[in-house]
């Protein structure tokens, strides 16, 4: 199935949670925060929580900043 | 009593339940390098710094994370809403800035810098949407440290709403003008403190120097959050030093009292058994 983070479309499995999809992006999981579809994913979901076909993902972390 | 002794007896300053001893807060944006940053941090004695919510990289996983370079045990992250023009987006940054800090156990998952910009020229704070935000972001258990104009009913609005502290801008954004209208400053300290004297009121944006701050502190304000003025001095650490010091000087003075400022001159030394003048 397809799906976009950051506006990039992927290809990812049928069924992958966020939690797949986190450990496929090379980051520090801690670092890190996800939207499914503007709905913030609690990290204690992120492995029960099964992405579906066109969903749309925003993967945020911290920067600098004033 | 030593000086430094009243420096440090200083009671500290209290924002909600978080307390910091220094009341400089930096923010860590803008810096050439992270360990530069990282210096300059530890120069300005600050204990809270600013972070941004931003998109992740995800084609760049050998990039560093600012949060490699940020003790988090020793600093309490505050993470703003830096970049939204809009309450619906201030409420969503600050709900994914709540769930990384909670991913670190920082103490910084409780509040939030509110910051809802009217436009990218001015970066002026638009004031309908940060009450509206502010309210919604009260309710949803968030500290807010809320950053707007110097007006001083929008002012009064935020802490009616439920702000925590009430952060009006010296001058614009990166602007370096330091403290353009002082008197608003006053106004809102006397509207946000008068039957509250505890509440918190600091300065955040324009500071351009340190004088700008020990000005700012002399005002009254609880303390000054800056990033720019640091960031982007030739010598970003020699400043951060100049910052802490102002801070800590402007804070002296303004517990100390002011002298009353007055027309003629006023001699300091004795004007009794002064030596007869000779004439020219």
């Amino acid at each position: 199935m397809k799906i976009r983070i950051n506006e990039e479309e992927r290809d990812v499995p049928e069924g992958a949670s966020v939690a797949d999809i986190v450990a496929t992006l090379s980051l520090n999981p801690k670092f890190i925060a996800v939207e499914v579809n503007l709905e913030l994913i609690p990290r204690a979901e992120h492995g029960s929580h099964k992405l579906s076909d066109g969903d749309q993902l925003e993967v945020v972390t911290l920067v600098g900043g004033g | 009593m030593s000086l430094v002794e009243t420096t440090t007896n200083d009671a500290p300053l209290v924002l909600g339940t978080h307390t910091l001893r220094s009341r400089l807060i930096v923010g860590t944006g803008k810096y050439d390098t992270l360990e530069l940053m990282q210096q300059s941090l530890e120069a300005s004695g600050s204990e809270c710094v600013t972070v941004a919510v931003r998109r992740e990289k995800l084609y760049d996983p050998t990039g560093r994370n600012l949060l490699d370079y940020i003790d988090f045990h020793r600093y309490t992250l505050l993470p703003n809403t830096a970049g939204c023009y809009n309450a619906r987006d201030a409420v969503r940054t600050a709900k994914l800035g709540r769930e990384i800090l909670l991913g670190l156990e920082n103490p910084g998952a409780d509040w939030v810098k509110l910051e809802v910009l009217a436009d990218t020229k001015t970066l002026l704070p638009d004031p309908v949407e940060t009450v509206q935000a502010c309210e919604q972001l009260v309710g949803l258990g968030f500290q807010v440290l809320c950053y707007t104009t110097d007006d001083p009913v929008i002012a009064k609005r935020l802490k009616e709403v439920g702000a925590t502290a009430v952060m009006p801008a010296g001058s614009p954004i990166g602007s370096g003008q330091g403290i353009l209208n002082p008197n608003n400053i006053r106004i809102c300290l006397e509207y946000l403190k008068g039957e509250d004297p505890d509440y918190p009121v600091i300065v955040d944006a324009g500071v351009g120097t340190a004088s700008d701050v020990a000005f700012a502190m002399e005002l009254g304000v609880d303390g000054v959050l800056l990033n720019t003025a640091i960031a982007h001095a030739k010598e970003p650490v020699r400043m951060a030093h100049a910052m802490r010091h102002a801070t800590e000087a402007g804070r002296l003075a303004f517990q100390s009292g002011r002298i009353p400022r007055r027309l003629y001159a006023s001699a300091s030394s004795p004007e009794d058994g002064v030596i007869d003048r000779t004439s020219n």
